[in-house]
């Protein structure tokens, strides 16, 4: 369970060097692809290998790309996502940095699958240092003939820019995307059309995250085949799982999906337990988005089954007991840690991010962060709970873009699974303000 | 208006417009932004955004309403070095706060608030793709992270004397 594609080469000094790159083996995706498949082949590779996009949503790569129109004479786009700013995740800023050409042989071996001519890296504006990297790479690429005119002697042209953000969270929402690289504010578009069919520049788009993008080398190497047999079930292949918080090794992990949760928290190969012995009181498992479980619920699902990092585990059990794989932002707690606070912290987030457009999003992430604050500080009732409850599902469902229900479901969760500390806290106000809440009885029995 | 950009600054947004399809040049805003931004002292003064406009031939409401979406684009003056610390979930478990506090006192300062002699402007942001080296801040283009207090007054102290502005768009 730890086979390693993505960051295989990840320790030959100077692998971010074209020279390097190409000497290890790279680069050979786009030469296969160029001379001797035809971009619908590519695209059949890209559908059998079943992996799904790695940006957070989970939707399979190929059958999007298929959906992809192609009316003839409009341009079509392919926009790399990586805009990375959904807290707890950092492993595109990782790949980017250290294998540049990882993503670059990505963008042009998927832009010839999709027809596209200029295709666009979208990075965070707060990444300009990474920036510098991949444009040196794009020289590089250009200089040994992999990107320009007549690639290979194909007759397939293509350009690729990297373009900078300024610092918005919800531009990693792929329609607000497209608007922020349109020179706009970063707005969601009311959808449809999507941007399958009308996005960059209202011309036909794919966007994919980076690390969807960078996987699509190994794919076409090895055939779609081959990857389907890594990891378990229908989350084929590896993950790069970002791991942080309470842990003693954190890090990016690259992991064939299917390794148990608990291996991954525990083992020294990976985040090596919790920091200074103590115990694991909760795991948000995919991004700040996604539902926070408790320790006993992310080790074991609620039929005591051996808890999985693959999609299908995580989300076993649905919002009642389960949560999502997410972008892979694997943010560990430990038991002294206030779940009230860092809900309040995420709400604030939330708000902070919302773009505005909605009224059930602008208000109700508002409303939610004062509702936390004044419980985290002393002053909360306890119909708050309730209350809050209320609001995040007045918001779930009711907005243009998914910021809507990512701000609603870690409260919501948090108080699914923590209620007893959220009342402790508004009961006990004031000794709240001097300790806090630590682990559940219900939990403690469970965990190491 | 008697702002203008450095002949270089000038021929690297010409050449960024030429990225993007005919017609289409309004996409080089953000980019063009960012260089504005470093050329003059950090911050978008409306007389730098209708430059901008003027460059990209678009209206300076076009500008005003982009630049004031996005956080990186300052809309008041700010110190030559911000101090931008990621104050989000994970940072926040892992000495965030205590960072916040620390540097609240060294440089006897508030979060969003610039130190007298121009030099420092303190404050929280959202997670920075960098949380699990908590605690961290951005300062211009660089990253520091796994700060200590000790390594925070090595920080200060470097840049106390470098004394430029330092900008996200600098060359690493
Ligand atoms: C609020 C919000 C923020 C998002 N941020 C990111 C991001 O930073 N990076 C990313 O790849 N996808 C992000 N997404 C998902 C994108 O909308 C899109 O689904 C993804 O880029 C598609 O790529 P994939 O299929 O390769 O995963 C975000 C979605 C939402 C709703
Ligand atoms: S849900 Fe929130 S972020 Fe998304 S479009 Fe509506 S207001 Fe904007
Ligand atoms: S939470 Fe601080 S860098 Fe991600």
């Amino acid at each position: 369970m730890s086979r390693k594609i993505l960051l295989e080469h990840i320790d030959v000094p100077g692998i971010n060097t074209f020279d390097t790159y190409r000497k290890m083996g790279g680069y050979r995706s786009v030469e296969k692809a160029l001379k001797t498949m035809s971009p619908e082949d590519v695209v059949e590779e890209v559908k059998k290998s079943g992996m799904r996009g790695r940006g957070g949503a989970g939707f399979p790569t190929g059958m999007k790309w298929s959906f992809l129109a192609k009316p003839v004479g409009v341009p079509r786009y392919l926009v790399c996502n990586a805009d990375e700013s959904e807290p707890g995740t950092f492993k595109d800023r990782y790949l980017m940095e250290k294998i540049p050409h990882g993503l670059i042989e990505g963008m042009i071996t998927s832009s010839y699958a999709l027809g596209a001519n200029t295709s666009y890296i979208y990075i965070r504006g707060e990444y300009f240092y990474i920036l510098r990297i991949l444009e040196k790479a794009i020289a590089e690429a250009y200089a040994n003939g992999f990107l320009g005119k007549n690639i290979l002697g194909s007759g397939y042209d293509l350009d690729l820019y990297v373009h900078p953000g300024a610092g918005a969270y919800i531009c990693g929402e792929e329609t607000a995307l497209l608007e922020s690289l349109e020179g706009k504010r970063g707005n969601p578009r009311v959808k449809p059309p999507f941007p399958a069919i009308a996005g960059l520049y209202a011309c036909p788009t794919v966007v994919n995250n980076v690390e969807t993008i960078a996987a699509i080398a190994p794919i076409v190497n090895m055939g779609g085949d081959e990857y389907a047999k890594i990891g378990i079930g229908r989350s084929t292949g590896t993950k790069l799982i970002s791991a942080s918080g309470h842990i003693n090794n954190p890090g990016i992990y690259e992991i064939e999906l299917g390794l148990p949760v608990e291996e991954f928290i525990y083992s020294d190969k990976y985040c090596g337990g919790i920091k200074n012995n103590k115990k694991l009181k909760a795991v948000v498992a995919g991004g700040s988005s996604v539902p926070i479980l408790p320790a006993n619920l992310i080790l074991k699902t609620a039929n005591n089954e051996e808890r999985l990092m693959s999609y299908e585990s995580l989300s076993d059990g649905g919002f009642v007991s389960g949560t999502m794989l997410g972008s892979g932002g694997f943010v560990v707690y430990d038991e002294d840690s206030c779940i009230v606070r860092n809900t309040w912290n995420f709400a604030r987030f939330y708000h902070h991010e919302s773009c505005g457009q909605c009224s059930p999003c602008r208000e109700g992430t508002g409303w939610m962060e004062k509702v936390l604050h004044r419980i985290e500080y002393g002053h909360g009732k306890l119909s708050d709970i309730d209350l809050l409850v209320e609001v995040s599902k007045k918001i779930e469902g009711n907005t243009i873009c998914p910021l809507g229900d990512a701000a609603a479901w870690p409260v919501a969760s948090a108080i699914r699974h923590f209620r007893e500390e959220f009342e402790w806290h508004i009961k006990e106000a004031t000794l709240s303000q001097s300790r806090n809440f630590g682990l559940l009885a219900a939990h403690e029995a469970l965990v190491k | 208006m008697n702002l203008a950009f450095s002949e270089e600054a000038l021929t690297l947004s010409k050449a960024l417009m030429k990225r993007y399809p005919e017609g289409k040049h309004k996409s080089a805003l953000i980019p063009i932004l960012h260089i504005a931004q470093a050329e003059f002292n950090g911050w978008l003064s409306s007389d730098a955004m209708d430059y901008v406009a003027s460059i990209i031939g678009i209206k300076p409401i076009e500008v005003y309403e982009v630049a004031s979406f996005y956080s990186m684009f300052n809309m008041q003056p700010v110190g030559k070095c911000s101090l931008e610390v990621c104050h989000t979930g994970p940072c926040a478990i892992n000495g965030a706060e205590s960072l916040i506090s620390y540097l609240e006192n060294k440089l006897n300062i508030k979060l969003g608030q610039t130190t007298a002699d121009g030099m420092f402007t303190l404050k929280a942001v959202e997670c920075l793709g960098s949380c699990g080296s908590a605690p961290m801040l951005q300062c211009g283009v660089n990253y520091y992270e796994n700060l200590t207090n000790e390594k925070a007054d090595e920080l200060i102290n470097r840049l106390t004397a470098e004394n430029r502005l330092q900008s996200y768009t600098d060359i690493k």
